[in-house]
């Protein structure tokens, strides 16, 4: 099916009163869990995980799509009016955001945010209509082994090219890689990693980790490092752009949006380089006349780029899980499992088995980022009073939420046990500045590529040799090499010219 | 790495022999799965073993730079971080111990009710009685919601068999 005809058949899908009300509600809680700090998409689709047992395939995908994307929207208004990123990808709009509004310039910043962010979330739902069915073309002629390729590829990206370092990244992967082992082995039955407790014969859960992580770890920290300082609010003021707003955002809006997408289609996922090229572009290309308002009263290029690159970045990484069934974010590893959790199997052949379920989802993108860049602006005022609940309650209900979430899987103590377990790992994390997303990404990539591990050796006969002689797959590999290796040897490179800086580098 | 530190940093030296010790668990348990008697190309013990000999290196590759003097002694996130709370921890864990105690035997709505007054009071809340009742609201909600809109099963307790 071409693009333009399954963009039509979308449509007609996700403009039943149904569909757009499931867009509507995930929009509406997407953008109150994004200006939340502390709570971010992959949490909140893992505690709604429940709902694919009783709502259509359609139905969750449409919601869990708008908080994705919703979650993106809410975060910038975190950032900007509390200097505090309610997501990663928000950091970024923080620094010039956060100095537009100490400046009493809030309203431009949340306006040129939320545009921008609508901006971006087209081009990037374009990006994905008409890329998606290419990828797939490209996807069908790949075999197990290739597979499998790409897999460690993602996996060396995810853990070892993005954050401070290669071997943290790493440890976090292999710590989910452990957790994804846990449970029978698929294909000859044996328990694996149970500890001969009964009840991990099935696994540990992924919402049980994913909660953990995101929410017990979090809170844990923060109860450590819990100091009673007031955070400042700044006021909104006029959400108007000037016409001298307008021709200085529009120029940033649309390089962030080119800048952000490539980046969230590659299998790197991550959109903090992404927002930080753009930030750093915006800031050369400025008007000299306007280039002293970065880092003082905050410039609005520096809030339109990295925001527009966010967003679109987000949307990119939905081409990779909905095309190759590859989880490059937290949010779209949780997905992926939503999927499995329908018994559908996430990779190229979705693009026809469900052609339906796909174009209504991007569709439902479409006409998520409209209902998003109404809801941000005139209700600003609404998610201003949700950002004023006080902290003591915000992490209490948190920790209501984490709790029902897991003792829903099995009633059981046991999982709760678990839960505080992996959350007190979680905050040591935190501290020793491991990331989290790779836990989440090996623990469900990881028997996937197993899978793909034993199918390519069982075609081959047990040839293990078949993962080099493969053409396509030995680019692959050495592409994740390079990715593993490259930036080592140009550091060491730099340092031999003795360009390398005091601190930093990979350790 | 910060050039200014030499030695042994002894919290990442920790955080390194922690990893160590995973791999170590996982080879323990890679060894115990019982020899498949299916055919298999790759048996079910291959993946576990290399994922706790990925993890043995890594380990000991983390241990390596915390005795060169670690990597997080420097960080601006602990550089600037404020002293340890303990008693922000101690009635957090608390909270999740009391959780633990109570959900099998009163239910989910009490259980839930004592950790989240227990977390307000970690996090400084003074108002006992107003977290109480909002804590019975929060977890009414949430157990309304899950219950009724998710289909969740959360068992039956004191409070939720009345309604």
């Amino acid at each position: 099916m071409d693009s333009l005809t399954g963009l039509a058949l979308g449509f007609s899908h996700a403009l039943t009163l149904a569909n757009l009300g499931w867009a509507l509600l995930g929009c509406f809680l997407g953008t109150a869990i994004g200006v939340l700090p502390g709570l971010g998409p992959a949490l909140t689709i893992a505690l709604l995980l429940p709902i694919t047992f009783s709502v259509s395939a359609t139905g969750a995908f449409i919601l869990f799509c708008g908080i994705f994307y919703g979650a993106m929207y809410g975060g910038s208004t975190t950032s900007i009016l509390l200097n505090t990123p309610g997501e990663s990808g928000s950091i970024i709009t923080a620094l010039e955001g956060a100095k537009m509004a100490k400046s009493g310039r809030a309203g431009p910043a949340l306006a040129t945010a939320a545009i921008g962010s609508f901006v971006a979330g087209t081009v990037g739902t374009l990006g994905i209509s008409f890329l998606g069915p290419i990828v797939v073309e490209l996807a069908l002629k790949l075999g197990p082994a290739e597979y499998f390729s790409l897999m460690v590829l993602c996996f060396v990206t995810v853990s070892a090219v993005l954050g401070s370092s290669a071997l943290r990244g790493l440890a976090s992967l292999f710590f989910g890689l452990l957790l994804g082992l846990v449970g029978v082995d698929n294909q000859t039955g044996q328990p694996r990693l149970t500890f001969g407790v009964p009840e991990l014969l099935d696994g540990v859960n992924v919402v049980l980790v994913a909660v953990a992580l995101f929410a017990v770890g979090e809170t844990l920290y923060l109860a450590w490092r819990w100091t009673n300082a007031e955070a400042v609010i700044r006021p909104v003021g006029r959400l108007m752009l000037s016409k001298e707003d307008w021709k200085r955002s529009i120029g940033p809006w649309l390089r962030g949006a080119g800048l952000g997408f490539p980046f969230g289609v590659l299998p790197a996922g991550g959109t903090e380089m992404p927002t930080m090229l753009s930030y750093y572009t915006e800031k050369k290309l400025v008007d000299p006349k306007h280039a002293h308002e970065f880092g003082t009263t905050g410039a609005i290029e520096g809030v339109a780029g990295p925001e527009a690159a966010n967003n679109a970045a987000a949307a990119g990484v939905l081409v990779p899980m909905l095309t190759l069934g590859l989880p490059t974010s937290a949010t779209a590893a949780i997905m992926l499992s939503a999927f499995q959790s329908y018994g559908i199997q996430p990779g190229p052949l979705l693009f026809q088995t469900q052609a339906d379920l796909v174009w209504t989802l991007i569709a439902s993108l479409f006409i998520a980022n409209v209902m998003l860049v109404v809801l941000n602006l005139p209700l600003v005022g609404l998610w201003v009073r949700i950002l004023k609940i006080p902290t003591p309650q915000l992490y209490a209900g948190i920790l209501v939420f984490a709790t029902i979430g897991t003792y829903g899987i099995s009633n059981s103590v046991i999982d709760l046990v678990l839960l505080y377990g992996i959350g007190i790992v979680a905050m040591f994390m935190r501290r020793f500045d491991f990331p989290t997303a790779p836990v989440v990404i090996g623990m469900i990539l990881g028997p996937m590529a197993e899978q793909a591990l034993r199918q390519a050796l069982t075609i081959s006969q047990g040839d293990w040799s078949t993962f080099v002689t493969r053409p396509v797959s030995l680019c692959i590999l050495l592409l994740a090499v390079a990715a593993l290796a490259g930036p080592r040897i140009f550091g060491a490179w730099a340092a031999r010219r003795g360009l390398k800086a005091q601190s930093g580098g990979i350790d | 790495m910060s050039e200014a530190r030499k030695g042994v940093y002894r919290p990442d030296l920790g955080a390194g022999l922690f990893v160590l010790l995973l791999g170590l668990l996982g080879l323990w348990q890679a060894y115990v799965i019982p020899v498949s008697p299916l055919y298999a190309q790759v048996g079910p013990t291959a993946i576990p073993y290399v994922v706790a000999g990925g993890l043995l290196l890594i380990g000991a590759g983390l241990t390596a730079v915390a005795l060169r003097g670690g990597w997080s002694a420097a960080m601006e996130d602990v550089v600037e971080a404020p002293p340890s709370n303990w008693r922000a921890l101690a009635f957090l864990a608390a909270g999740l111990l009391a959780n633990l105690a109570l959900i099998d035997w009163l239910g989910f709505v009490i259980a839930a009710t004592v950790q989240f007054t227990l977390v307000c009071a970690a996090f400084g809340s003074r108002r006992l009685l107003r977290d109480i009742v909002t804590g019975l609201a929060v977890t009414l909600g949430a157990y309304l919601f899950f219950s009724r809109v998710l289909s969740v099963n959360i068992g039956a307790g004191i409070l939720e068999g009345l309604i």
